[in-house]
């Protein structure tokens, strides 16, 4: 059994999962126009992440596990993320108002994403303990907001060059995240992680 | 009172250094550790390199053509991403390869970002880690041993460089004996001056020290970079575990190659004062995290990319303060 620590920096940077599983990329390409709005992005994810994590690891061992649902697995994982950030979205606006702004319309936005869905599948197949599963899903978390921060500061000085017109935009994006894809390769193998 | 004065925006004062006479200095003070690669492993490191630039400058053209801007290949910059690409390929690789790398770093890492000033991760690089995601074998394992010495230094082994040695000891015999060699003084003598196998460009710490001494009295290259990367290598060497001493791990690999000539590349690097000491103790503190418990031997090519990805945020977490500008935090400052 791997350590808590490992865990995590697997999840941060060896397998990160924009660059290296590929995963959650719209928020990624969508909400990455400047830091700001990237940083809120980024605790957005965190957030859910965690949550959903919690949540689906509770179900899955208490629910589909023991009733051998298991083959409903997508389909509930899907109805109780959304259901739940739905519900502590309104329990924020009425209670943390702070927080709620702060975490403002990403909040909905990253709750039926992939990323978040991968995760929770992830936390499974490795048989995560909830602890493990905790760690593993802020690592995957920080790892998202790490590298979403750093592609909006890219991003802003994209905005400054003289791209060709064919290839303002997106394309320019999807180009620029393959090559920070590239130089994350350089995590790879890491602590003998892969 | 007949004499006119111009009135006009600032600079007044302005330097003769410019883009052309830059390149053309760096492409200079690569030039002794280029011809001794030349002593070590013959002819075909000339011809890979040829072909390298060759291929850079020729994408440069055909870009530049291509998206309808003015062809700039004169100013030096596409020779020089081509040399160091060269600098960073193993001696034995075969000679198309050399050409894909270059034409990927021009064209995805610099044309298409709008060319030169505008590239945000270090072109030569680039290519080298498109090279090694695609053919790891190639740019792992074609070696070839110096002209009058061993790939690694050391008498008797002949099938790794130093810092891959270091890394898997257990495989070419005796670990504790085989570290010892390594630092030993011979051996530190032999990767010092260059005696050792290795990538193209990188094998003569004492000729890059050269080269890269004279940029920074020049003032072409900027010491805190140099100064950030050394240092934090040398500090991280007595604080962490390795097995290496601080002489080896300065002068193996590809580390003053990366410090002087490829960190401080202007365009990639930032441009705080402040932000500079960040970016060098950054790629430092990465280099020698992948020496130690990375997944390749060396990491001073990674570690550079990796802080050129980064180089965007430090900028704009490092920006000073306008002049006139008032402190975020205090507002009205006394």
């Amino acid at each position: 059994m791997k350590s808590p620590a490992l865990i995590f920096l697997g999840a941060f940077l060896v397998n990160n999962i924009i660059l290296m599983r590929f995963l959650g990329l719209c928020p990624f390409f969508g909400v990455s126009t400047a830091v700001k709005i990237a940083t809120g992005m980024g605790m957005a994810v965190i957030f859910v992440m965690t949550l959903a994590s919690w949540i689906t690891w509770a179900i899955y061992h208490a629910i589909l596990l023991p009733f051998d649902l298991v083959f409903l697995r997508t389909a509930t994982f899907i109805l109780t993320i959304a259901s739940l950030v739905q519900l502590v979205e309104m329990f924020l606006k009425k209670s943390y108002r702070v927080l709620y702004n702060a975490l403002g319309i990403y909040l909905p936005l990253i709750t039926t994403n992939c990323a978040i869905l991968g995760i929770t599948f992830l936390n499974i197949d490795n048989k995560f303990s909830l602890l493990n599963g905790t760690v593993f899903a802020l690592g995957t978390g920080f790892g998202f907001t790490l590298v979403i921060i750093t592609f909006a500061a890219i991003r802003e000085r994209l905005d400054l060059a003289p791209i060709n017109p064919s290839l303002k935009g997106y394309p320019i994006s999807f180009i620029a995240a393959s090559l920070m894809a590239l130089a994350f390769l350089g995590f790879s193998g890491l602590f003998g992680l892969t | 009172m007949n004499e006119l004065f111009v009135v006009s925006a600032s600079p007044h004062v302005r330097g003769k250094m410019n883009i052309d006479l830059a390149m053309r200095l760096v492409i200079i003070a690569l030039v002794p550790a280029l011809s001794y690669s030349v002593f070590l492993f013959g002819i075909r490191v000339l011809i890979i390199t040829a072909i390298s630039i060759g291929a850079s400058v020729a994408c440069e053209a055909l870009m530049q053509k291509m998206l309808g801007k003015k062809i700039t290949v004169t100013d030096g910059s596409a020779v020089l991403t081509g040399l160091l690409l060269a600098f960073n390929l193993p001696p034995a690789v075969p000679l198309w390869l050399p050409a894909i790398g270059s034409a990927f770093a021009i064209i995805f890492a610099k044309q298409l970002f709008g060319g030169l000033g505008y590239n945000f991760i270090n072109p030569a690089l680039a290519g080298r880690a498109f090279l090694m995601a695609s053919w790891p074998l190639f740019m792992t394992k074609a070696w070839l041993a110096p002209a009058n010495g061993t790939l690694s230094g050391i008498d008797g082994i002949t099938s790794a460089t130093p810092l891959s040695l270091l890394k898997n000891a257990a495989n070419y015999g005796d670990p504790s004996i085989i570290v010892r060699q390594l630092n030993d003084f011979d051996t530190i003598k032999n990767i010092f001056f260059g005696n050792i196998g290795g990538c193209i460009g990188e094998t003569s710490a004492l000729l890059l020290l050269i080269g890269g001494l004279f940029l920074i009295i020049i003032r072409v290259v900027d010491y805190r970079i140099v100064v950030g990367y050394l240092v934090s290598v040398a500090v991280l060497v007595f604080v962490l575990p390795t097995k290496g001493t601080l002489m080896f791990h300065l002068f193996s690999g590809g580390l003053f190659l990366g410090a002087f000539f490829m960190a401080t590349d202007w365009v990639t690097s930032p441009v705080t004062h402040k932000g500079r000491w960040i970016f060098g103790a950054g790629c430092g503190i990465l280099t020698i995290i992948i020496r130690i418990w990375g997944g390749y031997p060396e990491g001073v090519s990674y570690s550079i990319l990796l802080m050129n990805v980064f180089t965007p945020l430090i900028d704009s977490l490092t920006k000073e303060r306008v002049f006139g500008e008032l402190s975020k935090k205090k507002g009205v400052k006394k």
